[in-house]
Parts: structure tokens; sequence; C-alpha cells
């Protein structure tokens, strides 16, 4: 029996519904085989909020096989481009109509700030719908010139095919429309695998699927566990690619299955531990602001979260000081507090690991400047916490912490600072901060970064490409760039007048 | 003082009221003309007045333009995102959709086509178009290209600057959102005259432009004449770029001003005498549904009219009797009525001129299989006319009739058809009927045309290119092409090491 939860919004006599049944083929279903349910917390108040239907491997067999019956009835190479576009904007504007309460149900399971959710994870995935919408009426081939006489050739971009699609719980909604707004744009279906710890965010917004009028099967969302509907749906033989955000370790278990099934088409967006330069040049105030930013924005659990800080002798004790003041300003706190600039972490296993590094960091002689201690209060909080004198083989400078953790170390030459920099097998993202233009120009030239921000840190556009060199991923998100993940080319050799002799 | 027109329509296809000023726009108002002179728009159902518009005077132009160039520095160009721009022409379009029916009515009171061609076509693809640019205007790419480590070198797309719009008559809101879809999502802001003949949906859509919220200046609308107002922005030192859609005779005109003045750029789309080629082998029943199509779809006023029916002699006789019935059952009537295929031509120049054309090929000899005289007493309407026997030196075979025209001409050879096809200063477009497609293919690659339809004629697309070989035209509209007429390209090239 498929149910309907009704939770409660803080503060307020309001109640979100959120249907918590599978969804498939425009319908919320049950489980065909399993009885099992995923709890669902706020992690402000560690309390489950809801639970929701846990998808097993056959229920993605099902999902799967109604993407693959819309593929090849009602979208792929059967709707235009122009109705996908209709479709896509319908759907943007319905969000935008439901932004508060979608806001305040991404608050409830993921802790962020709501004006944050509404204004910018709302608001950018409102953008980068209507932007792909735009994008669907406009997939071009090419004509080649091979052979006027004999011969015309021409490619089509076509769409893949099935789907799977796999996001993680630090940005559900916006990570959603990254996925699905590309893939729809070009002709794809969807089997959409939520992350199993934020799922009421995909489950209401495929109510609004519903609503905008896609057909039935086109897109499909399946709460699951990982290693249940995340492993059958990257072992699927019926397939044709996955997408995934979320760590590096699931990342290689997902293009491991990839290739020992059916070689499906795999894009990966995995970690970061991107570094930020900050030479003698620069604005250190401006320096301090984008590096607290980098570090404290949606509580450090970023890919691209600007966890290592390098800054150049001359200017080290400077910057210090004034970072230290600037992070102080920072609030964290329950996300339906107004004055709250960053909510909880998002579950207790995020919270123990993230402790887990602090400690880590303490006992390997990293020295704390800012933060460092316990709360004794219920939630998964955690201040922002600043480490010096900090050495390459510490823990926490290698590996990905995914909190508000910052690694502060030093550098004398711009060569050295690059090297410490790429010393990493992660390559997302790259911060760094002078008033010299050529080197500006040099240093973005030679960091090894999918991402490289200027005087800046982690500002994304929806027409701009995204994404990881080296362990930090495969393929690109947003941008022109996306579309061709979901697109698949066909080269056709017409012949318009040669005659062959056989034998040649 | 500005006045309203208001008009209620109570036909059996639409019941509506619509209601709006008759000033020029500029920035954002409505305002009238600096002589206080006004136009008389025709209805050409009937031949009488319906209401008068403002005339715009050279002296408006400039106003316009100072206007267009205030804003393109402030709040449009390149102080504008593509997001921004998309947004409101995305708000344009649903703003549009809207109010669908009463452009469609307003189209057929002042042109004459009928209300239902007016909603499933003019309306729906001048809506669908401006949807299409709303998807452009966030992107809208330059380049990075590689030379060397001691160079940064990439292109800019910028917006050009103060663009200036001149359309026709024949399709007086499709050509309007061709011309502003690509124009204002790339950041230009325009000064626009529409046809004198045809002004009412223009000056319609400029309270929906204000309404979806473009700031003031970038979009301002001169109702005026060719000679006046047209010439004015052909020949303005400030207005970088001219587009212009109309007959070749006013397209070199354009091009002579805009060289003389201000070497502005220059794209036009012009006229066309375009064959359709029908082979033995082509399905005939389609072939002569979509010839009709060619020939008579909004009366003959279409720049890609199929105006020379080629038909090879094995299938000769049976398409031209299947093709006469066709045509005699294409019923001429009040733009407004239910069973209505064809209204009046859309003034009374115009019907004077195809009236000549038809005079002319009864002078020349050649044959009127159907039609050739007026229909009724009253408007502009004439019935739809099919001349055979002709010669390729007759002005009917040679010339843009821009009427309800067809000439059906016999052919044997395969070689002198595409000969005799090409055998024009025009080159707009071309269609190719054949079951065998390689023959259809190499036929249609071999027409020098810019638009080559296969088995078709007279289909547009927003995001497949249109425009003219030769005499037809310079430059592309629709598409991803017609982007490239409305930016400039900056290179810019960043010294990181060099040493003078």
């Amino acid at each position: 029996m498929v149910y309907t939860a009704k939770i409660p919004v803080p503060a307020s006599n309001k109640e979100i519904s959120v249907s918590t049944g599978l969804f498939i083929n425009n319908e919320f279903v049950s489980s065909v085989d399993s009885s099992e349910v995923i709890q669902c917390f706020n992690p402000a108040t560690e309390e489950v909020i809801a639970s929701v239907v846990a998808g097993s491997s056959k229920d993605i067999d099902v999902a799967v096989a109604a993407a693959r019956q819309a593929f090849k009835t009602t979208w792929g190479k059967n709707v235009t481009g122009w109705e996908r576009s209709r479709l896509i904007n319908k759907l943007a504007d319905l969000i935008e109509r439901d932004s508060q309460e979608l806001a305040e149900l991404e608050t409830l399971n993921n802790g962020k700030p709501v004006a944050v959710a509404r204004d910018f994870d709302i608001g950018d995935s409102i953008q980068c719908l209507r932007y792909y919408a735009g994008w669907a009426d406009k997939i071009t081939g090419q004509t080649i010139e091979v052979d006027n006489k004999n011969k015309m050739a021409f490619t089509r971009h076509e769409p893949i095919g099935v789907c799977g699609q796999i996001i993680p719980w630090n940005y559900p909604i916006n990570m959603w429309a990254w996925k699905v707004a590309p893939a729809l744009a070009v002709g794809c279906t969807i089997v959409m695998k939520p992350s199993e710890l934020t799922p009421l965010t995909a489950l209401k917004l495929s109510e609004l699927v519903v609503e905008a009028g896609f057909p039935p099967g086109v897109i499909n969302t399946v709460p699951s566990l990982g290693n249940v509907g995340g492993a059958a749906l990257s072992a699927h033989l019926d397939v044709d690619k996955i997408a995934f955000t979320g760590s590096t370790i699931t990342g290689r278990k997902i293009m491991e299955a990839a290739a020992k099934s059916n070689l499906k088409k795999v894009s990966l967006e995995l970690g970061g531990k991107s570094p930020q330069l900050i030479f003698e040049s620069a604005d250190l105030q401006q320096a301090a602001a984008w590096t607290a930013l980098g570090i404290c924005y949606n509580t450090g659990q970023d890919c691209t979260a600007g966890s290592r800080v390098y800054v150049q002798d001359s200017v080290y004790d400077k910057f210090i000081d004034v970072l230290v003041s600037t992070v102080k300003e920072t609030v964290i706190g329950n996300g339906f507090d107004k004055n709250t600039g960053g909510g909880p972490l998002v579950s207790k296993a995020q919270f123990d690991r993230v402790w887990g590094y602090i400690d880590a960091g303490k006992a390997e002689g990293a020295k704390v400047v800012l933060g460092g201690e316990r709360r004794n209060t219920k939630g998964y909080f955690v201040d922002p916490t600043i480490f010096t004198d900090i050495n390459s083989e510490m823990k926490i400078v290698k590996e990905e912490i995914f909190g508000p953790v910052l690694s502060i170390g030093r550098f004398k030459t711009e060569e050295e600072a690059i090297a410490l920099a790429n010393n990493t097998t992660y390559g997302l993202g790259a911060g760094l901060h002078s008033t010299d233009a050529s080197q500006c120009m040099r240093v973005s030239g030679l960091l090894e970064a999918g991402t490289v921000w200027v005087n800046q840190y982690n500002m994304l556009s929806n027409n701009v490409p995204f994404g990881g060199k080296k362990q930090s991923g495969i393929g690109r998100e947003l941008g022109s760039y996306a579309l061709e993940e979901y697109t698949s080319i066909k080269a056709v050799h017409w012949n318009i007048g040669e005659k062959l002799q056989w034998p040649l | 003082m500005v006045s309203t027109f208001t008009h209620e329509f109570n036909t059996p296809v639409y019941k509506g009221r619509a209601s709006f000023s008759t000033g020029l726009y500029i920035n954002g108002k409505f305002v009238e003309g600096s002589d206080k002179t006004t136009i008389d728009v025709i209805n050409p159902s009937t031949g009488k007045v319906i209401t008068k518009v403002a005339e715009a005077t050279a002296k408006d132009v400039d106003i316009a333009v100072d206007a267009a160039q205030k804003a393109f520095e402030t709040t449009w160009g390149l102080n504008s995102g593509g997001a921004e721009r998309s947004k409101l022409l995305g708000k344009l379009a649903r703003l549009m959709e809207e109010h669908q029916q009463e452009l469609a009515a307003l189209e057929a009171l002042d042109n004459g086509k009928t209300f239902t061609w007016a909603m499933n076509a003019d309306t729906a693809v001048a809506i669908d178009t401006i949807r299409y640019y709303a998807g452009w205007a966030d992107k809208i790419h330059g380049q990075v290209q590689e030379t060397d480590e001691k160079k940064l070198t990439y292109s800019r797309h910028e917006p050009i600057g103060v663009v200036g719009q001149i359309i026709p008559w024949n399709f007086p809101l499709l050509m309007m959102a061709w011309k502003l879809g690509p124009a204002l999502a790339t950041g230009n802001c325009i000064v626009l005259k529409p046809s004198e003949f045809t002004p009412l949906t223009a000056i319609r859509m400029c309270e929906l432009i204000h309404q979806a919220g473009f700031p003031p200046g970038v979009f301002n609308l001169l109702t005026g004449y060719g000679s006046t107002v047209g010439a004015a922005i052909a020949s303005h030192m400030k207005i970088e770029k001219i587009a212009f859609t109309g007959s070749t005779m006013v397209g070199r005109k354009i091009m002579e001003a805009a060289a003389k003045s201000n070497l502005k750029n220059v794209t036009l789309e012009l006229g066309g005498k375009n064959p359709n080629i029908i082979f033995n082998d082509a399905d005939l029943d389609q072939a002569v549904n979509w010839a009709a199509h060619g020939s008579y779809w909004n009366h003959g006023q279409a720049c890609t009219a199929g105006s020379r029916i080629y038909v090879q002699s094995g299938v000769y006789d049976e398409f031209l009797a299947k093709f006469t019935e066709k045509v005699r059952s294409l019923k001429v009537g009040d733009p407004f009525a239910v069973d209505s295929y064809q209204g009046p031509q859309a003034s009374k120049v115009q019907y004077d001129r195809i009236m000549n054309f038809i005079q002319s090929g009864k002078d020349q000899g050649a044959t009127v299989h159907l039609g050739g005289d007026r229909n009724g007493t009253e408007g502009y309407y004439i019935n739809p006319t099919i001349f055979t026997n002709t010669t390729p030196n007759m002005k009917i075979v040679q010339e843009e009739i821009f009427g309800p025209v067809g000439v059906v001409i016999k052919f044997d050879d395969e070689e002198d058809v595409i000969r005799q096809a090409n055998d024009t200063v025009f080159g707009l477009a071309a269609a190719v009927f054949s079951q065998n497609i390689t023959r259809a293919i190499t036929t249609a690659h071999r027409l020098k045309a810019g638009t080559a339809w296969i088995n078709c004629v007279n289909q547009i697309h927003s995001n497949v290119p249109f425009g003219g070989f030769k005499q037809s035209g310079i430059g592309r509209e629709l598409g991803e092409y017609a982007l490239h007429n409305y930016t400039a390209v900056k290179a810019v090239q960043v010294n990181l090491g060099y040493v003078m």
C-alpha cells in the first residue's frame, strides 16, 4: 500500500505531503517484492520525519522496463525537440511555483537554511531546467563534404537511451536538475536513484513531473540503498548510460559494474580536495571571504570545497588573522532559523566521519586555530574548524573530509604553490588569488583541475561546464558539454553515385 | 495626442475585442509622429479604412535611435545577461500565446489572410520562433583558440548595437518574430519599421513587449513609409546593421544607402521565382497537393512561392488535370468565413500588379487554363489562376508575380529542366518531387537555391536556416545561423610573454 507522508514544517501550521512510493510510469507504487523502507531524518533534530519505500533490484527492473518502453514509443525519437522544450519549461515553472514548499522540504531532510535552498539551490535548478529546455530544439549534427558526386555524409546526434542517474545528498534538488535537464533535452529517459539519505524532494518533484505532462516512464524515481538500487542500475543490461555524482570509492564500483555488464556509458562527478592559492599581491580581505565561502558553504559538504589553502609566506600571518575573524562570523544552526548561514551535517555517519578527521588532525600534530570543539546539543552540528602547521602526509590534507574543516599551509614561490596544489589524486576545483594578471594566467594554466576560479571561488553558472580531471571524474555537466554525455553519434554514409565492382 | 484603436470582432471564427494605442513606440512610450501626420490602414476585404496610425518621419528615426543607443549602453547590450534576455523573450512568447487569437484576428483584418491560416501558421510559428530564440540567449559562445603558451587568444560574440529592421506585409507578425528573436537574444536594440500596409499586429506587439519587461529603448517601432522612414534607417549613421525583407528592387536601394552612409552590415531576404520540379516517378497526388500549397498558400504572397511548376511529360496531362481540380476547389472568400482558403490580396497596389501580370500573360500568348480574373466586386480578391503553354521569356515566367498565379510548364529532359530552373537571377527556394530519393537528392543539390525542398514545399522550421542565393538575398535567417547576423566578433589577444 502506498502512503503519503505528512511532514510538519517547524514554527508554522503547515504540513508538506509527500508520496512515499516508488515513482514508476507516472504512478507511485509499492515495491514488487520487498517491504523494506528507508527512514528519512531531520539532521537538526535527529528525528525521523518520514519513511519511504526502499526499492529492490526487481523494482529497478520494472523502472528500467518502463523507461525503455517510453523511449521506444513516446520519447526518444518519437518526440520533437519543441515538445521536449515545452515540457521542461513547464516543469521549471511548476518548481518555481512551489519553490517555498520544496525549500522547506529540502531543509527538513538535508538541513541547509531555507532561504539558501529556495534562492540558490532551487533558483539555480529552475534556471538549469530552462537553460536545457532552450537546447532541446537545437540538437544539430553535421553535414560533411566527402565527395559531392558519390556520397552524402552526415551525423545524427541521437539520444543514448535509458539513463540511470544516481545523485547525492548534499544538493538533492540541484543535483536532480543537473542530471534530469540535459538528459530530457536530448530525448533520453531516466531511472533516477536519489540518495537514501535525502529522497523526499526527488519524490515531491516526481509529482510535478506528472503535472507538467511528461509521458509515463520518461522519468522514474526509485529511492533505494546504494548497494541495492545503485548497484542494480550500474550492472543492468538494459541501461545504456549511467551518470553518478558521489564519492570516488562508489564511482569506481559503478564504472567496474558498467564494464562487467554491458559497457554502458559512464559519467562520474566524484570527490575533490580542492586547493586555493593566496599570493602576496592578493586582496587579502577578499581572499579570506572567498576562502570562507569555499569551506563553509553548505557546511563544507561540497565536492569542490576549497579544503586546502596555501598562503605565500610574506602574507601568511596577516591572512590567517583576517581569515579566522572572517570565518568566526559563520553561524551554523537550524535551517529554519533565519540567522543560520549553514545547517548541520546531513547524517550521523557524516558527523562521525568529520569528527574522525578532526581528531586525526589533532593526533597527527596539526594546530587548531579555530573550532575543533564538539557541541553538546542535539543535531549533527559541526562548527568551522581551521588547522595550520600541516604537512602533505596528514590525513586531513590528503583525504576528502566533506565538512567545514580547513587545512592551511604555506609556500615561498609560485612553483612551490602549484606543486602543492597539484599534489593530489583529485582534480575537481582550484582557486587562486592574485592581482598580477600574468601570474593568474600562468597559474590557472598549470592547475590540474576541471574548474579554476581566479579571484573567486565556488560560483558556477548553468552555461559553463563543470567536472573533474584525474580521479575527480569523467565527463562534464552544465553548459553545452553536458549534452554530449547523453548523445550518441550516428554517422550516415549515403551512397548517391558509387557502383561497386567486386572483386575490387 | 495618441489615439486608441478599438475593434469588435464578431465573426463565425472569432469573437473578441481588440483595443490598443496607435502611436509610434519609442523608449517605452506610445507617441505621435513629429509631424503629427497619420497613415490610413485599409481593410483589403472591403477597400475601406480600418483606422489611422501615427506616421513617423526621419526625425522620429533619430529620436528612436538615440533611445536605442542609450538603452544599449545602460540596460541592454553587454549590461544584460543571457539568462535575463532569455527570460524576457520567454515571457514575450507566453504573452503572445495568451493573445494568440486576437493577434490572428488582427492579422486577418489587416492583411486579408484567413483567420484560420493566421492561427495555425503565422501566429503559431511566430510564437515558436520567439521561444526558440529565447533558448539561444544564454548560449552565445565564442571560442578560445590555441596559439602558444605565451598567448591567450579568444573571441567574443558581442551584440552589434542599434539595428534597423524593415519587414514586409505578407507575413507581418511572423516576419517580426524572425527579426526580433535573434536580435534581442544576442543583446541588440532595435528600431523596426513594419510595412505601412500592415502595421496592426506590430503595434499590438509593442504592448506585449512592454508587458514582458524589456527595458525602454530596447525595442522601438516606427510606422511609416519606405521612402521616408525606411530610407532614413538605411542611411542612418548610428545604425550599425540593417535587416530587410521585401522586394529585390528595394533591397538594392537599402544596400546602396548602407554603402553610402556608414557601411552598416546588411542582410537581405528578397524575392524569388521558385521552381518546383515534378518528375515522372513522383507520387503524383502528393505532388499535386504540395504544388497547390506552393503556389497558392498565402494567396501566392510568399517569397518562396513555387510559381514555376515543371512537370515531366510522362505525367503532365494527369498532373494538370488533377492540379486544376485541386486549385478549383480552393475557396476564395471572407477571411473570417469558416471555409475560406484564400482571402483578398493585401492591397490595391498588389491587386493591380498581379492583374497586370495576368494581362501580360494573356498578351504574350500564354493560355489561361483556370481563373485569370477578379473574384467578386468588393475588396482585392483574385481567383486562383493557372497559366500553361508559356515560353521561358514571358514576364509571367521570369518575374515575381506575388499572387495566386501558377505557371505549369512541360519538360522532358532532366538536364534541361535543371538548367531552366536555375536560369533566373533569383535563388530563394526550389522543390523536387520524385520517389527515387537518389535522383531527388542529386537534383536538389544542383539547384541554386537557399532552400531545396524534396517531396514537400513551403515548410519552415525555426531551427532550419532560410535565405537566398544570388539576387534573392544576403545572409540567413532562422536556426543558429541567424545569430551571426546580430553579433560582432571581437578577437582578444592577451600577451603573456612576448617581449618586444
